[in-house]
C-alpha cells in the first residue's frame, strides 16, 4: 500500500506541455469572447458515444491520464449532461442513438457547446452513407467545432477543445 | 350524526386537556364515589403525573376528532367506541384504586378493540383484533397479579395508600410486584417481545383511531411504569432501572429495524411507534437508575427528557398517522410501491407528512430533536455512576440511541420520500385527491404544536421537570437555564432552539442574497428527467419502497434472515420462454417463530391434558364439587 | 454581543470562503501524486463562477423539496461553520454541542435524501437509499467518540471541550483519545463521502452514493450544493483538527491570538489534507456491502475509547 505512494513521489510529474496550435474546424456563430469569458477557466465535459468504434474514446480517455492531463486546464469529465458544459460526440449517430443524443443536447443547460470528435462525428466518416446512421453530429445538435482525424490524437482533440473555448496560446 | 359525536369527544377532548394541565402545575383534586364500584368504588384523583397524561390524551383527542369528521365522512359505525375509548383513556391516569383503574383500561381495550374491527369483511383485520384481544388480556393477567399482590402485601386498593407503603416493602415483594406490573404495562405499551400486536393492530384500525392508539394508548402503558416505578414502588432498586433501559433499547433498534424494511405505511409507522416507546423506556430507566444511585439532579433530568418524549411522539405520531390515513383514504391502498407523486396531488398532506417526517427524525429545530437532545445529554453524564456494570448498561443505551436515531431518518426518508415523491407508481396514486377540509386542519394543528414544542423548551422542560422533580425526591429542582437557552448540569451542553432556527433562517436567506448579489443566471428551464436519454422513462424506472431498504436488509440480514421465494412459471410449450416470475424475500418473523409459537405450541399441548378433566359426565362433576367442599372445609 | 456576532460572521466568513480552496488543494495534491500536474488550487472557484452563469434545468417530475434543497444544505453547514470552534474556541452562539452539529448534518441529509427521490430516476433512489445507510450506520460512531470526549472535558459543548484540552494537554494523553480520533476520521470519510467509501470523482453511477443524488442538480443550484459539500468536509477536518488537537486554539477574541489560531489551524488543515490525499491516493473503494464493515470497525474503535477513557485515569 506504501509502496505506491513511494512509487508516485519516485516518478514525479509526467505531464507534456500544453499543445500550441489546433486542427480544428469551427462553427456556429457564438463569440469566441463571450465562451472565454464563461468557459475559460472552467469547463465540465461529457461525453456521448453516439455509436462509435471506440478509437476515439480511447484517444479521450488518454486525456484524462497523467501525460495530457486535461484537469490541469480546468477541463473535467462528468457523468451527467446536466453538470455539463460541452458534449464532445464520437461516432457517426447511427439510428439509434439519434434520439439519445438529442435528449442529451436538450438535458445540458444553457450555454454549451458541442464538439464532434473524429471523421465519423464530421458526416459518418467511413460509414458515410449508410443505411444505419443519420449523418453527423451537425445533423442532430448544432455543433461548435469539429476536430477532425480517425481517431484523432489525444493532443488534437485537448487543442481543439483549447482552441473552442479561447485557451489556446 | 357522526359529526356530532366526533364534536363531542373534541369537547371531551378540551375539557381534559385543561384538567390535565391544572393538575400538572399542582392543582389536586379528588372524587370519590364508594357505591358506584364494588370493591372499593370508584375512586378518581389528580396529581401531577396524572395530570400530564391526561392532558396529553386530551390534547391528542382534539386532532383526532377533527380529522374523523371529514375521514369517515358522515359513517356512523364505531362513532359510539370511538367517545368509550376516549372517556376510558381519560379516567386511567386519574383513577385512584385498582377497581376503578381496571375497569377503565378494560374499557379501552374493548372500545379499541371495536374500533380494531371496524373493517370487519378483511379477514386481516379480524386477526388483527384477535392477537390485540389475546395480547391485551394477558396483559391485563399480569397487572391483575402485581396489583393483587400489592393489595394483599399493603392492605388496600387505594394507590394513595401504596405510595406511602411502598419504601416499607421487602426487596423481594418489591422485585416480584415490580415484574409483574412492568410485563402488564410494557405489553400495553409494545415492548419487545410483547409487540407482537402493535403491527397488526393499529394499521388494520381507522387512521384517527391508530393515531390514537399509537399517540396516546400506548403512552398509558408508559404512564402504568412510571407511576409503579416511581410512585408505588418507590424507590425502586439499580437493576429495574437497568432492566428497563435494556428493554427500552433492545424495543428501539428492533423497532425501528423492523420499521425501515416496511413497505406497508401504516405498519412502518407502527413499528415505528414500538422504537419511540424505546426511546422513552431509555429516558424511564436511565431516571431510574439515577434515582437509585443517588443523582436526583440527573433522574429529574433523564424523566423530564422522557416525559418530553412522550409529548413530542404523540406529536408527531398523530400528525404521521393522519397525513397516512389522507393518503389510503384518497388512493385506497398502504402499499408505498404503489404510491408516489403524491406530492402534487396532495400538497398540503405531503408538506405535513415531511414535517412530521423531520419531526420523527430529530432534525432541528423541531421538537423531536429537543427531546433527543435532553435524552443524550443525561445518558452521556453517567461517568458519575461509579458503578462500571451500570456505566456499560449505559454506553449501549447510548450506541442503541444513536443506531435507531440514524435508522429513523432512513426509514422516514423512505416513507416520505417513496409515497409523496416523483411520480405515482399506480393508477390508484395518479387518480389521488386532497384530503377533506377538517383533515387538514387537523394536520396543521399537529404541525403548529411540532413546531411550537420545538421552539420552546425553554418553556416546556421546566414544566416538565416540577413534574418529576416530586416523583424522584429531589427537593430543590436543578437548574435549566433561561427563557433563552436551556441549560444542562451547569456547563455541561446548552441548546438556544430560538438562536438555532434564527441563525438556520438567515443562513437560508444569505445564499439567495448571495446568488442575486453574484448575478447568477436565473433562467429556469424545464425538462424530463435525464434517464441517460433512454426513451422510455416511466414510473417503473422510479426507485422503490422495498429497493429502498435493500442495503439495510442486506447489512442486518442476521436479524431479519429473509426468506427468498423465487417462483417461476415457464410457457408451457418450452422451457425458454418464462411467462411469469413472482419474487420474494420477506424477512422471518423471529418473535412469532422463537417465542410465541413455542408457547403457544407448549399451552396448548397443556390444555389437551387438561381436557381429560373435562369427562362430561354429571357424575365426575358432582364427585369434583364434593371434592373441593372437603377441601376447603378441611383448610378452613 | 458584538464581539459574538462579528466572530459568527468571520467564521462562517473563513468556512465559507475557504472550504472550495480546501478541496481544491485536495484535488490538486492527489493529482501531482498520480504523477500529473493537476487542477490549480484555485479551479474549485472557477467552477462555482461558471456555474452562476449557468440556466437552471429542472425535471419536470420533481416539486418544492428539489428546489429548497440546496438552500438547506448551505444553511446547514453556514451554521456549522458558526458552531465548530474555526478561529476561536468559545463560538459565538449558545448552542455549540457536538450533538447539535451530528442533527445539523442530518438535517442536510434528509432534504438530500429527498431530492435524490424527487427526481424520480434510479440514480436518485439509489443515491438517497445509500447515503442514509451509511449516515445510520455511522451514528453510533459519533456518539461514542462523543462520549470519549465529554467524558474527560466534562462537557459536550465544542467550545468547552477544546478549552479544557487546551488548558490541561494531560486530559488528551490517553490511549483513548487517539482510538477516538481515529473512529472519528473513519466516520469523516463515509461522511463527507471520499475514499474508501464513495469516489467524488467516479463517473460511473452505479459506484456512486453522493454524486447519485445531485445528478440531476444544475446551475445555480448545483453551485449551491457543491459549495456546501465543500463546506462539510471543512467543518469535519476542522473538527479534526480542532476537537482532538486543540492547541493554538485562542480562548479570547481578539485579533492578535484570532489570526495567530487561524494560522494554527491552517497549519491543521494542511497536514490533514496531505494525509488524506495520501490516504485517497493509496486505498481503492470498498464495494458498497463492504461499507457496513468498515463503519463497524469505526465503531469498534469507538467503543474502545470508551473502554480506554474508562480504565486508564
Amino acid at each position: 500500500m506504501f509502496r505506491q505512494l513511494h512509487v508516485a513521489l519516485r516518478t514525479g510529474i509526467v505531464t507534456e506541455p500544453a499543445p500550441r496550435d489546433a486542427d480544428v474546424e469551427r462553427l456556429g456563430g457564438r463569440l469566441a469572447r463571450e465562451r472565454r469569458r464563461v468557459f475559460g477557466r472552467s469547463l465540465a465535459i461529457r461525453h456521448v458515444d453516439a455509436g462509435s468504434c471506440n478509437a476515439c474514446e480511447l484517444e479521450i480517455a488518454a486525456l484524462t491520464g497523467p501525460h495530457y492531463d486535461l484537469e490541469r486546464f480546468g477541463l473535467h469529465i462528468v457523468a451527467s449532461p446536466r453538470h455539463a458544459d460541452c458534449l464532445l460526440v464520437t461516432g457517426p449517430v447511427t439510428r439509434n442513438m439519434a434520439e439519445a443524443l438529442l435528449r442529451t443536447w436538450e438535458a445540458t443547460p444553457h450555454p454549451k457547446l458541442v464538439i464532434a470528435v473524429g471523421d465519423c462525428a464530421r458526416d459518418g466518416g467511413i460509414f458515410r452513407g449508410s443505411y444505419a446512421i443519420v449523418g453527423g453530429v451537425g445533423d442532430i445538435v448544432p455543433v461548435d467545432a469539429v476536430v477532425p482525424g480517425c481517431p484523432p490524437s489525444p493532443v488534437a482533440i485537448l487543442a481543439g477543445i483549447l482552441d473552442v473555448i479561447g485557451r489556446l496560446r | 350524526m357522526a359529526t356530532l359525536g366526533f364534536l363531542a369527544a373534541v369537547t371531551v377532548g378540551v375539557a381534559a386537556t385543561v384538567l390535565g394541565l391544572l393538575g400538572a402545575v399542582g392543582r389536586a383534586w379528588t372524587l370519590a364515589v364508594p357505591w358506584l364500584v364494588p370493591l372499593g368504588g370508584l375512586e378518581l384523583a389528580l396529581d401531577p403525573l396524572g395530570g400530564f397524561f391526561l392532558a396529553l390524551v386530551g390534547a391528542a383527542v382534539i386532532p383526532a376528532s377533527i380529522y374523523a369528521i371529514g375521514y369517515v365522512g358522515g359513517e356512523r359505525r364505531g362513532v359510539l367506541a370511538y367517545l368509550g375509548f376516549v372517556v376510558a383513556m381519560c379516567v386511567v391516569p386519574l383513577a385512584a384504586n385498582v377497581m376503578t383503574f381496571m375497569i377503565a383500561w378494560e374499557l379501552m381495550s374493548l372500545a379499541s378493540y371495536f374500533l380494531v374491527l371496524h373493517d370487519r369483511q378483511a379477514g386481516a383485520s379480524a386477526r388483527a383484533a384477535w392477537v390485540y384481544a389475546v395480547m391485551t388480556h394477558a396483559g391485563l393477567a399480569c397487572l391483575l397479579a402485581g396489583m393483587l399482590l400489592l393489595a394483599a402485601w399493603t392492605g388496600s386498593v387505594r394507590f394513595a395508600d401504596w405510595s406511602a407503603a411502598g419504601p416499607g416493602l421487602p426487596a423481594g415483594a418489591r422485585g416480584l410486584a415490580l415484574v409483574l406490573l412492568g410485563l402488564g404495562f410494557a405489553s400495553k405499551a409494545g415492548v419487545i417481545p410483547l409487540h407482537v400486536w402493535l403491527p397488526l393492530a393499529h394499521p388494520a384500525a381507522p387512521s384517527h383511531v391508530s393515531a390514537l392508539m399509537s399517540g396516546v394508548m400506548i403512552k398509558l402503558g408508559v404512564y402504568g411504569l412510571a407511576r409503579a416505578s416511581l410512585d408505588w414502588l418507590a424507590p425502586a432498586p439499580a437493576w429495574w432501572g437497568a432492566a428497563v433501559l435494556l428493554a427500552g433499547t433492545v424495543s428501539a433498534v428492533v423497532g425501528i429495524l423492523y420499521a425501515v424494511v416496511e413497505r406497508d405505511l401504516k405498519r412502518l409507522l407502527a413499528f415505528s411507534s414500538i422504537e419511540n416507546v424505546g426511546v422513552i423506556l431509555i429516558g424511564l430507566g436511565a431516571g431510574l437508575v439515577f434515582r437509585a444511585v443517588g443523582l436526583a439532579a440527573l433522574a429529574v433530568l433523564a424523566i423530564a427528557a422522557a416525559l418530553y418524549h412522550v409529548v413530542n411522539h404523540a406529536a408527531f405520531k398523530s400528525l404521521l398517522f393522519l397525513g397516512a390515513g389522507a393518503v389510503v383514504h384518497a388512493t385506497g391502498t398502504r402499499n408505498m410501491n404503489g404510491l408516489g407523486g403524491l406530492v402534487k396531488l396532495m400538497p398540503c398532506t405531503a408538506a405535513c407528512f415531511v414535517l412530521g417526517a423531520a419531526a420523527i427524525s430529530a432534525l432541528p429545530p423541531l421538537n423531536g430533536f429537543v427531546s433527543e437532545w435532553l435524552l443524550f445529554q443525561a445518558l452521556l453524564q453517567n461517568t458519575r455512576i461509579a458503578r462500571l456494570e451500570l456505566n456499560l448498561v449505559f454506553t449501549l443505551g447510548l450506541a442503541g440511541l444513536a443506531l435507531t436515531s440514524g435508522l429513523t431518518l432512513a426509514c422516514f426518508v423512505k416513507a416520505a420520500g417513496i409515497t409523496f415523491l416523483a411520480v405515482p407508481r399506480s393508477e390508484a396514486a395518479a387518480r389521488a385527491h386532497e384530503a377533506a377540509p377538517s383533515m387538514r386542519v387537523a394536520m396543521i394543528l399537529l404541525c403548529v404544536v411540532c413546531a411550537l414544542l420545538g421552539l420552546g423548551p425553554t418553556l416546556v422542560l421546566p414544566a416538565l421537570a416540577a413534574i418529576a422533580g416530586p416523583l424522584v425526591g429531589s427537593a430543590p429542582l436543578p437548574a435549566l437555564g433561561d427563557w433563552l437557552t436551556l441549560r444542562v448540569s451547569r456547563e455541561f451542553a446548552a441548546l438556544s432552539p430560538l438562536a438555532l432556527t434564527t441563525a438556520l433562517a438567515a443562513a437560508m436567506l444569505a445564499p439567495m442574497v448571495l446568488l442575486r448579489l453574484a448575478g447568477a443566471a436565473r433562467r429556469t428551464r424545464r425538462y424530463e428527467t435525464w434517464g441517460c436519454g433512454r426513451i422510455l422513462q416511466t414510473a417503473r424506472m422510479e426507485y422503490t419502497a422495498t429497493a429502498f431498504s435493500n442495503p439495510f436488509k442486506r447489512v442486518f440480514d442476521f436479524f431479519y434472515r429473509p426468506e427468498k421465494r423465487l417462483d417461476i412459471e415457464f410457457h408451457p410449450d418450452s422451457r425458454f420462454f418464462v411467462e411469469r416470475i413472482e419474487y420474494g424475500n420477506p424477512t422471518r418473523p423471529i418473535f412469532e417463530d422463537w417465542l410465541y409459537r413455542p408457547v403457544l405450541s407448549a399451552l396448548s399441548v397443556v390444555a389437551r391434558r387438561a381436557r381429560a378433566i373435562q369427562s362430561g359426565s354429571a357424575n365426575v362433576y358432582l364427585a369434583y364439587i364434593l371434592a373441593a367442599l372437603l377441601v376447603l372445609l378441611v383448610l378452613t | 454581543m458584538i464581539t459574538d456576532i462579528v466572530l459568527a460572521l468571520a467564521q462562517a466568513l473563513v468556512g465559507a470562503a475557504g472550504a472550495p480552496l480546501l478541496v481544491g488543494v485536495l484535488r490538486t495534491l492527489k493529482a501531482r501524486l498520480m504523477g500529473r500536474r493537476g487542477p490549480s488550487p484555485w479551479q474549485p472557484y472557477a467552477d462555482l463562477r461558471k456555474l452562476l452563469r449557468k440556466e437552471t434545468v429542472v425535471s419536470t417530475t420533481t416539486s418544492w423539496v428539489f428546489r429548497v434543497t440546496p438552500y438547506v444544505l448551505v444553511a446547514t453547514m453556514l451554521v456549522a461553520t458558526v458552531v465548530v470552534p474555526v478561529v476561536a474556541s468559545r463560538t459565538a452562539l449558545p448552542f455549540a454541542g457536538i450533538i447539535l452539529l451530528m442533527y445539523l448534518f442530518l438535517l442536510g441529509t434528509f432534504f438530500l435524501a429527498l431530492a435524490g427521490l424527487d427526481s424520480g430516476s434510479a440514480f436518485g433512489g439509489m443515491g438517497s437509499s445509500r447515503e442514509v445507510a451509511v449516515a445510520a450506520l455511522a451514528e453510533p460512531t459519533v456518539i461514542l467518540a462523543v462520549f470519549a470526549l465529554a467524558l474527560r472535558a466534562d462537557t459536550t459543548t465544542l467550545g468547552g471541550i477544546v478549552e479544557r484540552f487546551a488548558r490541561e494537554p494531560l486530559l488528551a494523553a490517553n490511549p483513548g483519545h487517539l482510538l477516538a480520533f481515529a473512529a472519528f476520521f473513519i466516520v469523516m470519510l463515509a461522511e463527507t463521502g471520499r475514499l474508501p467509501v464513495d469516489n467524488p470523482a467516479t463517473h460511473l453511477e452505479l459506484t456512486m452514493i453522493h454524486e447519485a443524488m445531485v445528478l440531476e442538480y444544475s446551475g445555480r443550484y448545483l453551485a449551491l450544493v457543491e459549495w456546501a459539500a465543500a463546506m462539510k468536509l471543512f467543518v469535519f477536518l476542522t473538527l479534526l483538527a480542532n476537537l482532538f488537537f486543540p492547541w493554538g486554539v485562542p480562548d479570547i477574541v481578539e485579533p492578535v491570538p484570532v489570526l495567530l489560531g487561524l494560522l494554527a489551524l491552517t497549519g491543521k488543515l494542511a497536514v490533514l489534507t496531505v494525509a488524506l490525499a495520501g490516504l485517497e491516493t493509496i486505498i481503492a473503494k470498498l464495494r458498497l456491502f463492504r461499507v457496513p464493515e468498515l463503519l463497524a470497525g469505526s465503531f469498534a474503535l469507538a467503543l474502545l475509547s470508551v473502554t480506554a477513557v474508562f480504565l486508564v485515569p
